[in-house]
């Protein structure tokens, strides 16, 4: 564990812990409902990757901006998205925070500055880059926060990103969320450069590894990073060492990796292994952490019931916010 | 009134959106301090300063995904993607994203940008400096696209797109940038400074988006079409005395249909022409919207004339484009049918 204070730990350790349990919960209620075809088409979960979304999140202002990727429940709903606006969104409902129309992997909602939920591998980071000079040209404090794997890398969107960001000095925190599998190709396989810290180096920006499976060194990163950003230091990447426990998706086998290497792993669970160091430091007991679990159970029930209870759009409506006006041509040519 | 150029007309009307509505920010390859590639954008830098007119890196994702999170964030982008030919890396930031935030919010985020880019050949720039990518936009829901074809027009309809809430791809047929090119490449060139919609007005003027132009009045047969051929329909039909109905549809989505049945509800004949290959081209949408709308009016079938699918030739450009003789045939076929 990252050197911290008692006192800090004592004041920031249960929060942190009860942000990744919520993700956690409402992951694992997904992964039920999707059996149940409730939740369908494409769901990524998040489960062991938790510390990273918390940690980052935890230390971001009401008006920075995030984007995220399709594997994006925890950062919504760590970022503020009600349970029940997210678990609509899965269930395709209207009252869900896209209106049913994009599903687990499209969640979006301006009034929290949360910008998706972006299932286009890399599609995003050129638009965080808009994003954080939107908020420079305009002279506002505003840093914007970029979720995306380390698959991404290998995209140009990435590169034509960093290059410009950098070049614009442009306020963006780029985090890569290293799970070291892009769905089943390995780093290895996918990068020649597999310190990834040293390749966004190039582009002349600070970047540092991290520990993702830790919580605090996330959240320690994440206010070093932040720092300079506001200082009009211009962008910083975060390389997030982490690891899925699940699959890529629903359909995904998982005959690439080694089961051993998952094990091993799972011996790292952030959630686990922060709540047994709460412990042992005292700041925490079992029976609390049990109670901050049955709260996030009674968040997520509390969500399925109301998704259950959502209503489908209208289709005469799909027409709407594909352009700023439905008239003439396209409104009929929609209702036909 | 002052007799512009296509890109004067351009350059104005960049000027006046951006003295307007201090949101305008223009940017792409070498628009700064070069003025763009065909100094559509000349002057702004000097201006409006570096921060509101600036150079960017040779990156088109880059570019219209950095528009994509301005316009979403409360800026109004113009950028320039130097040839139309260049803007396929853009293209996935074209349509993930510019074209589908609106809907994939749900009208929390939009994206209030335009694309401009030089389209079309008749300077021998060959395959990748020619092309015609318009029906690749007009397929995206989401996007509207823009053809000019002369100077009036693309002042008022580009200061329209910039004030649009909606992203608009803007296509400037560079062959008509110093004239109304009549498909004659052996003919002396023409300037815009004798021809009437050379004409532009000074200062503040809307073209609404969504809407064609009776660009000649006629009862024989109704041509429709857009940019450079415009001109070149003209041309065809006075060489062949035919007494054509020429729209100029200059916005090809949203799609003024009002304006195409009535004309081709008067004449009886439509012949479609693009400078864009013919297969899947925007012709085939627009013959298809005229046997849906005004079948039991046709006397003869559409016929669309258009460029060969194949690249854009470079010795065989000439043959590759539409011209006059190629549409005046297709003309008096239309109407012997």
């Amino acid at each position: 564990m990252t050197a911290i204070t008692n006192e800090v730990l004592a004041e920031l350790g249960p929060g942190l812990l009860a942000d990744m349990i919520r993700v956690r919960e409402f992951e694992e209620r997904c992964a039920q409902l999707y059996g149940e075809t409730k939740i369908r088409g494409f769901l990524h979960l998040y489960i062991g990757e938790e510390a990273v979304a918390a940690g980052v999140l935890h230390c971001l202002e009401p008006d920075d901006a995030v984007l995220a990727t399709y594997r994006e429940h925890g950062h919504a709903l760590l970022r503020g998205l009600s349970a029940r606006s997210i678990m609509a969104e899965m269930f395709g409902r209207r009252e869900g925070c896209s209106g049913g129309r994009g599903g687990s992997m499209h969640l979006f909602d301006a009034s929290l500055g949360f910008f998706g939920g972006n299932a286009i591998v890399g599609g995003h980071l050129p638009v965080a880059v808009g994003l954080g000079l939107a908020a420079q040209m305009q002279k506002q404090d505003r840093v914007t926060a970029c979720f995306f794997g380390e698959g991404a890398m290998a995209e140009g969107e990435f590169h034509e990103a960093m290059n410009l960001a950098a070049l614009w000095n442009a306020p963006v925190l780029f985090c890569c969320e290293n799970n070291r599998y892009a769905m089943g190709t390995s780093l290895e396989t996918s990068e020649s450069e597999t310190n990834l810290a040293i390749k966004a180096a190039s582009y002349e920006m600070p970047a540092w590894t991290v520990d993702g499976m830790d919580v605090l060194a996330v959240r320690a990163a994440t206010e070093r990073a932040l720092t300079l950003i506001r200082a009009g230091g211009g962008p910083v990447f975060l390389e997030l060492q982490t690891y899925r426990f699940r699959a890529h998706s629903m359909f995904d086998p998982d005959k690439y990796r080694d089961p051993a290497e998952v094990e091993v792993w799972r011996t790292r669970d952030p959630i686990a292994t922060f709540g047994q160091a709460l412990i042992a430091d005292g700041i925490l007991t079992t029976e609390e952490i049990e109670s901050i679990q049955q709260a996030a159970v009674a968040e997520v029930d509390d969500a399925v019931a109301f998704a259950d209870a959502g209503t489908l759009e209208p289709i005469e409506e799909l027409a709407r916010h594909v352009y700023r006006r439905v008239d003439g041509v396209q409104a009929a040519e929609v209702q036909r | 009134m002052t007799s512009m150029t296509m890109i004067e007309a351009i350059r104005d009307a960049h000027m006046v959106a951006m003295e307007r509505d201090d949101t305008v920010v223009v940017f792409g390859e070498d628009v700064g301090y070069f003025g763009g590639v065909f100094r559509c954008t000349q002057g702004l830098q000097e201006r409006f300063g570096d921060h509101r007119c600036f150079d960017t890196p040779i990156s088109e994702a880059g570019i219209v995904g950095a528009a994509v999170g301005m316009a979403a964030y409360g800026l109004r982008p113009c950028v320039e993607i130097q040839f139309a030919d260049y803007m396929y890396p853009a293209y996935d930031q074209i349509v993930s994203e510019a074209a589908r935030l609106r809907h994939r919010s749900a009208g929390d985020f939009t994206a209030p940008l335009v694309i401009r880019m030089p389209t079309g050949g008749g300077i021998f720039g060959g395959q990748t400096h020619s092309q015609s990518p318009e029906a690749l936009f007009t397929h995206v829901a989401g996007l509207k696209t823009v053809v000019v074809s002369n100077p009036y027009d693309a002042k008022g309809l580009l200061i329209a797109a910039i004030e649009d809430d909606d992203p608009v791809i803007f296509l400037e047929p560079k062959r008509v940038y110093n004239g109304p090119f009549d498909g004659h490449p052996d003919r002396p060139i023409v300037p815009w400074s004798k021809h009437p919609l050379g004409e532009v007005p000074e200062g503040h003027y809307r073209i609404e988006v969504g809407t064609a132009r009776l660009h000649r009045e006629g009862s024989d047969l109704t041509v429709l079409t857009y940019g450079t051929m415009v001109h070149v329909a003209e041309a065809a039909a006075e060489e062949h005395g035919l007494d054509a109905e020429i729209i100029d549809l200059r916005t090809l989505v949203p799609l003024d249909v009002d304006t195409i049945v009535a004309s081709v509800t008067k004449t009886g004949r439509c012949l479609v022409m693009h400078e864009a290959t013919l297969t899947s081209g925007f012709g085939a949408e627009l013959a298809a919207t005229v046997q849906e709308r005004c079948m039991f009016h046709l006397e003869a079938p559409i016929i669309r004339v258009c460029g060969w699918d194949t690249p854009y030739p470079h010795a065989h450009e000439w043959s590759y484009f539409p011209g006059p003789a190629r549409v005046g045939y297709a003309m008096r076929e239309l109407m012997d049918a």
